[in-house]
């Protein structure tokens, strides 16, 4: 079972703007969620499959990319040529 | 000969969001053929929204690999269709573009999340369209709509372009009102793309062939038990008869890890859609994001007001499924279940050919009859586990109950899309005979 305020909490890791009005409607949809995934306890195997897999790379070659025109023509904000972007500090 | 294709349809279907009222075309073996794009597929100058207010106003300034493709086919890209926002949903009732209604009963959903591409093919609207099919959506909407629609297998599609929701099961495909059709578009965008590392240099050059004789067709219990209407279970059944007098032998087994293949699909989706849906933040596109204020304040305010209900609890869920502490109980165990389902499916498809069910358990539900979100997710129970296994399924139309459509689905080994389309155009031209 989750709470209200681990909803508030994984709301606000995941950076989604969630109203007070929201949290309790997505708190009980959780947890009926949740209860579900519980099945998942029945899967047999405690071994990580991550062990069987392995990383497929290729080279890093250089190519042609977008313009920076192409680039900047979604942006909301911009500046001098560049994207402009909330203060992070 | 090259051209432009004049396309002013009468949507009465909320079918696309995009349309390209003149489109230009040019030689080749779809010379002027109109055919529809789902809104999450990159197409070069033509918005792509992927059905979602935070991608309002955003136009690619590139072609998907399989756009690209079309086009030098000489098709038309006439519109993008609506869609579940970011591919979230069972019905295209998520759009932030409002729902599409379905054209044979429009009180009822299309399906989702290709719902838009389905209900414009279905209306006539286009001839054929594109879908993308993370958990059925494309064979869902086919299904609810009474059109073909085709997963390929994972790798056999090029995915460069493809906004990303749910990279290790999503796949995109063709959808049209005959097999054949759906075959056509196949082999056009299946060529090879090194851009996409996850793709399999295996181009699909095949001409649909009926004569199924000698098939092997698993008929898995879990397909038409608790869950399924019986009705829907019957017309698939009298469907598959169709197949044994057309030659084809049917044979029964199981798919014991049905049990768990939903909730292992919900918690890998939602957990890839948390982090692929990290990027829209309204910085590089979108909305912009409020540049005096602070960067996490800025960041949730933008993807507070502009993402869905749905696409917010899905992110929600993946974060937390991939948090510390919960990561063995959700995403690692789900990755298991994955495997047992990969397994479950090789092992079946190493006695039969061919796996037959029904792709829906149900016919269309009614708009907003689906309003809690774990009811719409059962929903999707016969469709799921082919993209866990990585398989190839078509959904062909197969009957009627209450006058509304029901799909049958055909799943085949992996890199046998060949063979499933066979099967489903035996199908179609047996019920034409």
């Amino acid at each position: 079972m989750v709470s209200e305020i681990d909803i508030e909490n994984i709301a606000r890791l995941a950076d989604i703007g969630l109203s007070r009005e929201e949290v309790a409607g997505f708190t009980r949809e959780f947890n009926a969620i949740l209860e579900y995934f519980d099945v998942l306890d029945q899967v047999p195997g405690k071994e990580t499959v991550a062990a069987e897999l392995v990383n497929v790379w290729r080279d890093d070659e250089p190519g042609c990319c977008l313009s920076q025109e192409d680039v900047l023509a979604n942006a909301g904000s911009t500046e001098d040529g560049f994207i402009k972007a909330p203060r992070v500090m | 000969m090259a051209g432009t294709l004049t396309f002013e349809p009468a949507d009465r279907y909320n079918a696309f969001i995009t349309t390209c009222n003149a489109a230009p075309y040019t030689d080749g073996r779809l010379a002027g053929t109109a055919v529809a794009v789902k809104d999450n597929i990159s197409t070069c100058g033509i918005q792509t929204t992927c059905g979602s207010r935070i991608l309002a106003g955003y136009v690619p300034p590139f072609d998907a690999h399989v756009v690209a493709l079309l086009r030098s086919e000489g098709a038309a890209i006439v519109g993008k269709t609506n869609m579940d926002e970011f591919g979230m949903g069972t019905t295209t009732e998520t759009s932030g573009y409002g729902p599409t209604l379905n054209p044979v009963d429009q009180t009822r959903v299309p399906g989702g999340s290709s719902g838009g591409s389905a209900a414009a093919v279905a209306a006539g609207l286009v001839p054929m369209a594109l879908g993308t099919d993370t958990g059925g959506s494309i064979r869902c909407p086919a299904a609810f709509c009474g059109i073909v629609g085709l997963k390929p297998t994972y790798g056999r599609v090029s995915r460069y372009g493809l906004v990303a929701y749910a990279n290790s099961l999503e796949q995109i495909g063709p959808m049209a009102r005959s097999v054949e059709e759906v075959s056509l578009l196949m082999e056009v965008i299946s060529g090879y793309d090194r851009r996409d590392s996850t793709m399999v240099d295996r181009p699909y050059a095949h001409t649909p062939s009926a004569d199924i004789a000698g098939l092997r067709i698993g008929l898995p219990a879990e397909y038409f038990g608790e869950g399924v209407d019986p009705r829907v279970a019957e017309t698939v059944r009298n469907a598959i008869g169709r197949l044994e007098d057309l030659g084809a032998e049917t044979v029964p087994c199981t798919i014991p890890s049905m049990s768990y293949a939903l909730a292992a699909y919900y918690v890998i989706c939602t957990s890839e859609a948390s982090s692929n849906l990290a990027r829209f933040d309204g910085v590089r596109y979108g909305p912009a994001a409020p540049t005096q204020k602070q960067w996490h304040e800025a960041y949730q305010e933008v993807r507070g007001e502009h993402f869905g209900r749905e696409v917010r609890r899905r992110i929600m869920l993946g974060t937390f499924a991939l948090s510390a502490g919960y990561y063995g109980k959700y995403y690692g165990k789900a990755q298991i279940a994955r495997r047992n389902v990969r397994q479950d499916f090789e092992r079946v498809l190493g006695e039969v050919d061919i796996i037959a069910g029904p792709t829906m358990p149900t016919v269309a539900f009614r708009l907003g009859e689906k309003s809690d979100p774990l009811s719409m997710y059962l929903s999707d129970i016969l469709t799921v586990p082919a993209n866990l296994a990585g398989v190839p399924a078509i959904s062909v139309p197969c009957g009627t109950v209450d006058g509304l459509p029901v799909g049958l689905q055909l799943i085949g080994r992996h890199f046998e899309d060949e063979r499933v389309v066979d099967a489903a155009y035996a199908y179609e031209q047996g019920g034409r005979s």
